[in-house]
């Protein structure tokens, strides 16, 4: 009788232990999913900034220092590994990128130009889409934190080594400044 | 938190999906008994279930395309207008649906949009070429939520199967009030025989309910119908504010699309509670609201809207429906209102578009219209814009300002294949018949042929604008100034067309 209880428990142990180890495993690769997303949005941004450089270049002979803002900002963005790391990184090529385009208020025959228009129209869905992606990564990122340090889930993380995921935070105080600067010169 | 929402709007439509087919039943049962009372009930439950069946499955297979095909709407590419597919990408990761819903152009002035698709995974979004011209990017996106907050709501879904359920009961009301009419006394005529169980008052009874029931079900079914209707409108715009944190985008576009007078000619009474604005509004030129509107008033709808200030989340929306209404109805399901969601109304995007004067607008509806339609725009030396229709097949057109021939693109055979077929063809001569080691369609590329298995065409790239092309099937093709891949495959034929950069 003993015996049949205490084998009882014992799969009921197991089971309960593979079923855990199983939801972290699955809430690791969400946020793993979910940050391939933005990865993807920000490689698009990378890739857009030389051309976007490019056909302004000739247009804007005086803010030279605008653009060389820009591209360091990118090549520093493009190095950095680590999500909170980049998240500062892209916080500057963000801020970067939106004094660029007050400047560009300036120069009439750029904001003609359909080229510059296609790739600003680019570049401001890409922002979107990283701002969109990063409410869910980091919705996701936090149920997995939560997961791995409650118990009985953590004990689990800690034997198989399931490591808190970082953030991603980009400070959108720049795109909010932009129409506030615009009103008040 | 959004999968709660979609729970309990299914458990609403249950409910209301259970009192509709209980009307509907008991019409159905009255009518059979009151035309024949031995054993005519079960026979008139059996034709309602018919008529509720036949419905159904015409809008379930067919449905969604049925009335994207009455409302004239035709499917694009992304390169007839990007920023709609930007935008239309955008809200469909901030609303996490799981698949791109297709994208409709109406070919029609007035602005208005809807969404159709039983399923989430096979959606589609509809917009005229009236609202991409009048709407800025901040405008389009709101009205984008709108829709796209329909689809993962299941609205569409419900309304669909509610929408049945409604055109069912007056369908089989209709028939036997218009049946009573034309065969008066039919009803007192056939009297029940001594095997029927109720008496002659039980008769009497049953039939003046029928007759009750004929005249007040589809009214009580059509204001339950537009009261959710009505209701789902309000979660669709607290959906899209909470999608693109800018109440403002929503708020303004509505109030553009409510003041435009130009009506929509291919809405109806069937179609119209799809669209965002009610499209007939326009037609008659005044406000319809009340217990037979399937809209709210859409300046209600837009002082809600400005009256969020602290944030975009549900919770907000609901804060200020009570505050603008005065009354504190819920309009959004409780478990939506659970925990207020920290979400920051964002700024306006600096406008990426300038605003056009009247004429230009008109200028791009048109261009944007004939883009739809599979024009292609060649720019003359003299500065003039050539639209060139579809079915034009002549190498060379006319400038009809400056008499400039001008030629008209066309994707070539790529010199690689052409020279992969030389040398196919002189190996195959040098080496008699030792040719079969080489790929079958090296050795014989077959020359101004269309199709998949055709060799891929080139195109070289003269400029960074927009361009426009013939494959050699006849089809246009265009690129916009930021199409950035190396090919294109043909619509119509499939060939492959390589795009070489300028």
């Amino acid at each position: 009788m003993f015996q049949w209880i205490g084998l009882v428990i014992i799969v009921v142990a197991i089971a309960s232990f593979i079923g855990m180890y199983n939801s972290l495993v699955q809430l690791r690769n969400r946020v793993k999913n979910a940050w391939s997303q933005i990865d993807v949005q920000l490689k698009r941004r990378h890739d857009l900034i030389p051309n976007l450089v490019e056909t302004a270049k000739g247009y804007m002979q005086h803010e030279r220092e605008t653009l060389s803002a820009i591209t360091d900002a990118r090549s520093r963005a493009m190095g950095v590994e680590g999500v909170a790391a980049k998240g500062k990184a892209e916080t500057q090529l963000s801020g970067a990128l939106s004094k660029f385009m007050l400047v560009v208020e300036n120069y009439p025959d750029l904001k003609a130009n359909q080229n510059f228009l296609a790739l600003q129209e680019e570049l401001t869905s890409t922002e979107n889409k990283i701002a969109f992606s990063r409410q869910s990564y980091n919705d996701s990122v936090l149920f997995f934190n939560n997961k791995i340090q409650m118990f009985p889930s953590n004990l689990i993380a800690n034997m198989f080594n399931f490591i808190a995921e970082e953030f991603f935070e980009i400070e959108d105080e720049a795109e909010r400044e932009v129409p506030k600067v615009q009103f008040t010169e | 938190m959004m999968w709660e929402l979609i729970a309990a709007n299914r458990r609403k439509s249950m409910v209301l999906f259970a009192g509709m087919a209980l009307i509907l039943c008991l019409l159905g049962y009255g009518i059979g008994y009151t035309a024949y009372p031995d054993g005519g009930g079960p026979l008139g439950l059996i034709f309602a279930a018919t008529i509720w069946l036949v419905l159904a499955a015409m809008a379930v297979f067919g449905g969604g395309s049925l009335i994207l095909q009455l409302s004239r709407a035709k499917r694009v590419t992304p390169d007839v207008h990007p920023q709609l597919f930007n935008v239309v990408e955008e809200m469909k990761i901030a609303s996490g649906l799981p698949a791109m819903p297709k994208i409709y152009i109406i070919d029609a002035r007035a602005p208005n949009a809807f969404a159709t698709g039983l399923r989430a995974e096979d959606s589609a979004i509809a917009v005229t070429a009236g609202l991409l011209t009048k709407l800025n990017r901040d405008e389009l996106q709101g009205v984008i939520a709108h829709e796209m907050a329909h689809i993962v709501n299941r609205d569409v879904q419900f309304m669909t199967v509610a929408g049945i359920m409604l055109g069912s009961i007056v369908l089989l009301s209709q028939v036997f009030l218009r049946g009573m009419w034309l065969a008066p006394g039919s009803a007192k005529r056939v009297r029940p025989k001594s095997t029927s169980k109720a008496g002659p008052q039980g008769h009497i009874a049953i039939v003046i309910i029928t007759i009750a029931l004929a005249i007040l079900g589809p009214i009580f079914a059509r204001i339950l119908y537009f009261a959710l209707s009505r209701k789902r409108e309000y979660l669709a715009d607290a959906s899209a504010v909470r999608f693109t944190r800018y109440p403002e985008g929503l708020a303004s576009a509505l109030e553009k699309m409510s003041s435009s007078t130009v009506p929509l000619e291919t809405a109806n009474q069937v179609t119209a509670p799809m669209y965002i604005v009610n499209p007939l509004e326009a037609k008659k030129g005044m406000s319809l609201s009340g217990l037979g509107s399937t809209h709210p008033p859409v300046h209600e709808r837009i002082a809600i809207l400005r009256n969020m200030t602290r944030g975009a989340s549900l919770l907000q929306y609901q804060r200020s429906f009570s505050k603008t209404k005065g009354k504190p109805t819920m309009i959004i399901p409780s478990s939506g209102l659970k925990k207020d969601e920290p979400l920051k109304i964002r700024g306006a995007h600096p406008d990426v578009v300038k605003a056009k004067s009247k004429k230009g607008e008109i200028r791009d509806l048109m261009d944007l219209m004939r883009a739809v339609n599979g024009f292609a725009f060649l720019v003359c030396a003299c500065g003039l814009k050539i639209k060139v229709p579809p079915d034009f097949e002549e190498p060379h057109i006319a400038c009809p300002r400056c008499k400039r021939e001008n030629k008209i693109p066309t994707a070539k055979v790529s010199d690689a294949s052409e020279a992969a077929a030389v040398i196919g063809a002189m190996v195959g001569t040098l080496a008699g018949r030792g040719g079969q080691d080489l790929p079958a369609e090296v050795q014989n590329v077959p020359k101004g042929t269309t199709g998949p298995d055709a060799p891929p065409l080139e195109y070289r790239r003269k400029s960074d604008g927009w361009e426009s092309f013939n494959c050699s099937c006849g089809k246009f093709h265009q690129i916009s100034p930021a199409f950035s891949s190396h090919q294109i495959t043909c619509r119509v034929c499939g060939r492959m067309i390589k795009i070489d950069p300028a």
